[in-house]
């Protein structure tokens, strides 16, 4: 599971999907979960990232995390 | 030019599109001045709204809360956008901001803004579920029409009418139908966007003439242009019309200014019937139209006069204008890049 | 080094036509505070959801209403109505500051009397007033609105047998214009049944006819309405003078001012479509003012209002159980209460906001109640900020009709607590307990044991 190839991520939190022209709105996190997912593929890799870094505890961390990932697929940003 | 005195204005309504706001029209008139040098301040409700992107026209652009959000979401958000534009005048475009902006004006006069709109009384009475009683008072004849909260009222009351029938909204939409259930569709589609109540008016056969106009709020007519539709699009909004000449049509419009002392820009619609020559007044709108660009070019700038007049500036009122001047809507794709998109989209503002 | 602060991410689509995150600014500002009491802190104490009132907005308001109307007018008297909030708390409050009451049950009225309310001053109203209910209100002098004709002819009977006066008043219906005509409840005006009813008592022997009232319906956005309704009943008080020399003593102009809620299917916020107490107190007294009544004929002018005294100061506190997306992606958001005690959530958008401090971004979300019953949506879309499970909402304006309207369905009423005007908190409703609700049940005896 990765982020699609071209997708442009702004620091502002602009997303763009070149592919068919959608943009998107996100937040901090959710620009930091976009980038690791150019190369990331598991979601404990990332999600451990986060609890590093965040005030979070893991439970909650990997139930947000799964919603947002289903809400990228949803949104056609995710590669199978 | 030197000697012009330098003004913000800041206008809504940047949505130039097949169905137009009045906000680019109002800017054009006001940016051909020769008393003022403007400097415009967009306000706009949705990212995609043309003016946010026209750059000769539009010099800033903050994004505002929609109206059904309230009065205090958008006095926080004028209060803010006024620390760092200094707005000297706010010409609201919309129907559906009318309220608020009326509500606001005590507030918005504290930090500086100037408006010149029509007071709550005013704007109330000539809202379409009013029009009989207005029609009453005023001396003015209008179609039958009854307002309906609900599906099933609409369906008693649709049985004091003939097919067709307008069913319209509050602020915005008419839709013409031919059977009750056209009728009831319309009912719901416009309900859902505009809430109740929904009205249902008497369809005239005959031409549709209207009036841009501006009252001072004092009870003189400042201005006013006749037009006739000389074709409609499909979706029954002007293609393209003609300044005309006709005194009933003026008279009746200076009657209505001068009786309920109207303050700011405002639009009569009319429809004289085929077969007996009446004139009926259809709706009166509480803002400029979006043709009233014609009214410019036909020697009379209103939007000027509007900021002359919320400035307190000596105004004369004017009577003449060209007769016989078109105007052609047209479409006409900008080429844009996503920068300001993503500005306007990210931070509400470009 | 210290961690950032965590946020759940969000991602939304920007689409052409939906506003952004400056659409909603208002809308989920977080109210951490009530009265100067955290949240956090009565839902620790007291448990949630928890409904909390605020005994100075009360007081405030009232006193606002009142001052809009005695600087207008001469002679004004409010009369709580008991239906919008019978909490006795919440009653003594509005008879402290001078309201008497105003009940349609012989069970409201028992409960005026327990509040300490002298009978006479207890307007009793309604369709519904048994002949029991009749004898207790005329034994007490109270002033009867009679809502019907078999009432009227009761009543007739009843004085009779109890060889007593009575003070009586008709509710009249009437067009004002209003939508839909409320010509269910008293007699009409248009067509003459309220004269006819008017004649009746002048002619009987034990009933004195001392006031009009009128009720024209509820939530009434148009206060030239009141004008109206205030012109028609002053008319028929100047011809019951004209024609029997008798003179009205109070004209009740009833209630139905609307409160700053939010109704479902309305364009504008409810915060910019409610008359203010002036704009009504403006047309009810204009009217009066200018019926034709000599000065020291002007009657006491009633008025019934509840909603609009009441709503601000109630708020209810609600916890999230859980978040959960839903088949078309919808961010959804079930809550520990629902419609079973938020009934005004059928006809209110009413505003939500979240008790902590709270992202920036937010995303539309249904908000679901905790009953397992379809129908329980507290609202249908709303615009939140992402909430953590245990997360505290407060909704505002919500003191009129819930906590009398609230029912014991799938689950138990919470407490209610009033928050006093020095920031002191006590519980003036206590929570239901299994016990509570299963005193008054008989299971027969053959049931009692059961072997499974």
């Amino acid at each position: 599971m990765k982020l699609k190839k071209n997708i442009a991520i702004s620091e502002s939190g602009f997303v763009f999907n070149p592919e068919i022209g959608t943009s998107f709105t996100t937040n901090s996190l959710g620009v930091a979960i976009l980038k690791q997912l150019k190369t990331k593929t598991s979601t404990e890799e990332i999600t451990s990232s986060i609890i590093k870094s965040y005030d979070v505890d893991s439970i909650t961390c990997e139930k947000d995390l799964e919603d947002f990932i289903r809400i990228l697929e949803q949104f056609n940003l995710i590669e199978d | 030019m030197k000697n012009k005195k330098d003004i913000t204005v800041a206008v809504t309504g940047l949505n130039a599109i097949d169905s137009p706001g009045p906000g680019v029209a109002v800017i054009r008139g006001l940016k051909e001045s020769d008393f003022y040098n403007v400097k415009i301040v967009g306000l706009a409700y949705e990212i995609l709204e043309p003016g946010i992107y026209m750059d000769e026209l539009v010099d800033k652009v903050y994004q505002i809360p929609i109206p059904s959000s309230g009065f205090d979401a958008m006095l926080e958000r004028l209060t803010y956008i006024q620390a760092k534009e200094k707005i000297d005048v706010i010409i609201p475009n919309f129907d559906a901001e009318l309220m608020t902006f009326i509500k606001l004006k005590p507030h918005l006069n504290k930090i500086g803004i100037h408006l010149l709109i029509p007071t709550k009384e005013q704007f109330e009475e000539r809202l379409k579920g009013n029009l009989n009683e207005f029609g009453k008072k005023h001396d003015i004849k209008v179609p039958q029409s009854e307002s309906v909260y609900s599906i099933n009222e609409l369906e008693d009351a649709l049985e004091e009418f003939d097919y067709p029938v307008v069913i319209k909204g509050k602020f915005y939409d008419a839709y013409v139908a031919h059977s009750i259930n056209d009728a009831k569709d319309y009912f719901f589609k416009i309900s859902a966007k505009w809430g109740a109540p929904i009205i249902i008016q008497e369809f005239i056969k005959g031409h549709e003439f209207n009036v841009t106009a501006l009252g001072d709020g004092k009870g003189v007519m400042m201005g006013a242009v006749p037009m006739r539709k000389t074709f409609l699009t499909d979706k029954g909004k002007a293609w393209a019309g003609i300044s005309i000449d006709d005194p009933k049509l003026l008279k009746m419009t200076n009657d209505f200014i001068t009786k309920s002392k109207w303050g700011g820009g405002l639009e009569i619609e009319l429809m004289k019937e085929d077969k007996s020559g009446d004139l009926f007044l259809l709706e009166i709108n509480p803002r400029f139209p979006a043709w009233v660009y014609l009214a410019v070019g036909c020697g009379q700038n209103h939007p000027e006069m509007l900021v002359k007049l919320a400035m307190n500036e000596e105004v004369k009122p004017l009577k003449k204008y060209d007769v016989g001047k078109m105007f052609i809507r047209y479409s006409y794709d900008m080429i844009c890049d996503l920068d300001k998109y993503e500005q306007i989209s990210i931070h509400g503002e470009v | 080094m210290s961690k950032l602060k965590y946020e759940s991410p969000i991602i939304k689509q920007i689409n052409a036509g939906i506003t952004s995150k400056f659409g909603e600014l208002s809308t989920h500002k977080p109210t951490t505070h009530i009265a100067n009491v955290p949240v956090k802190s009565l839902i620790e104490k007291y448990g949630s959801p928890l409904f909390v009132i605020n005994e100075q907005t009360i007081r405030n308001t009232y006193q606002e209403a009142y001052h809009a109307f005695s600087t207008r007018y001469p002679n004004v008297q409010f009369a709580w109505s008991y239906k919008t909030n019978y909490i006795n708390a919440v009653c003594k409050v509005f008879h402290s500051e001078g309201a008497w009451a105003e009940v349609v049950s012989g069970f409201e009225y028992k409960k005026a009397l327990d509040n300490g309310v002298p009978g006479d001053k207890i307007i009793f109203n309604g369709p519904d007033k048994s002949d029991e209910d009749l004898k207790l209100a005329v034994e007490n002098g109270s002033p009867i609105h009679i809502d019907h004709f078999d009432e009227l002819y009761s009543l007739i009977t009843i004085t009779d047998q109890l060889d007593k006066r009575a003070k009586v008043a008709i509710r009249v219906n009437m067009d004002t214009g209003i939508k839909p005509l409320w010509d269910r409840f008293g007699f009409n005006y248009e067509n003459g049944q309220s004269w006819e009813a008017i004649k009746k008592i002048i002619f009987s022997k034990n009933l004195d006819l001392i006031g009009l009232h009128t009720h024209i319906g509820t939530f009434i956005l148009d206060p030239n309405a009141y004008y109206i309704a205030a012109t028609k009943l002053a008319d028929l008080a100047i011809n019951i003078k004209n024609k029997f020399k008798h003179d009205i003593q109070y004209i009740d102009m009833g209630g139905g001012f609307a409160s700053k809620n939010t109704l479902k299917g309305s364009y504008l916020s409810g915060t910019d479509l409610a008359p203010s107490f002036s704009d009504y107190a403006d047309n009810i007294t204009h009217a009066l003012l200018n019926a034709g009544f000599s000065s020291e004929d002007l009657p006491l002018l009633i008025l019934e209002t509840g909603r609009a005294l009441i709503d601000d100061a109630g708020s209810l506190l609600g916890t999230v159980l859980a978040n959960k997306r839903l088949s078309d992606g919808r961010r959804s958001m079930i809550m520990d209460f629902g419609v079973n005690i938020l009934f005004t959530s059928f006809w209110y958008n009413h505003l939500i906001s979240p008790a902590q401090e709270c992202s920036l971004y937010t995303e539309e979300t249904v908000m679901y109640g905790p009953l397992c019953m379809n129908i329980d949506v507290i609202r249908e879309s709303i615009s939140l900020p992402p909430l953590n499970k245990g997360d505290h909402v407060v909704v505002h304006r919500i003191g009129a009709y819930n906590m009398t309207q609230w029912m014991q369905f799938i689950t138990l009423r919470p407490k209610v607590v009033m928050i006093d005007t020095d920031g002191k908190t006590h519980v003036i409703r206590e929570s239901e307990n299994n016990e509570y609700i299963s005193k008054l049940e008989i299971t027969p005896k053959y049931l009692e044991h059961i072997d499974l």
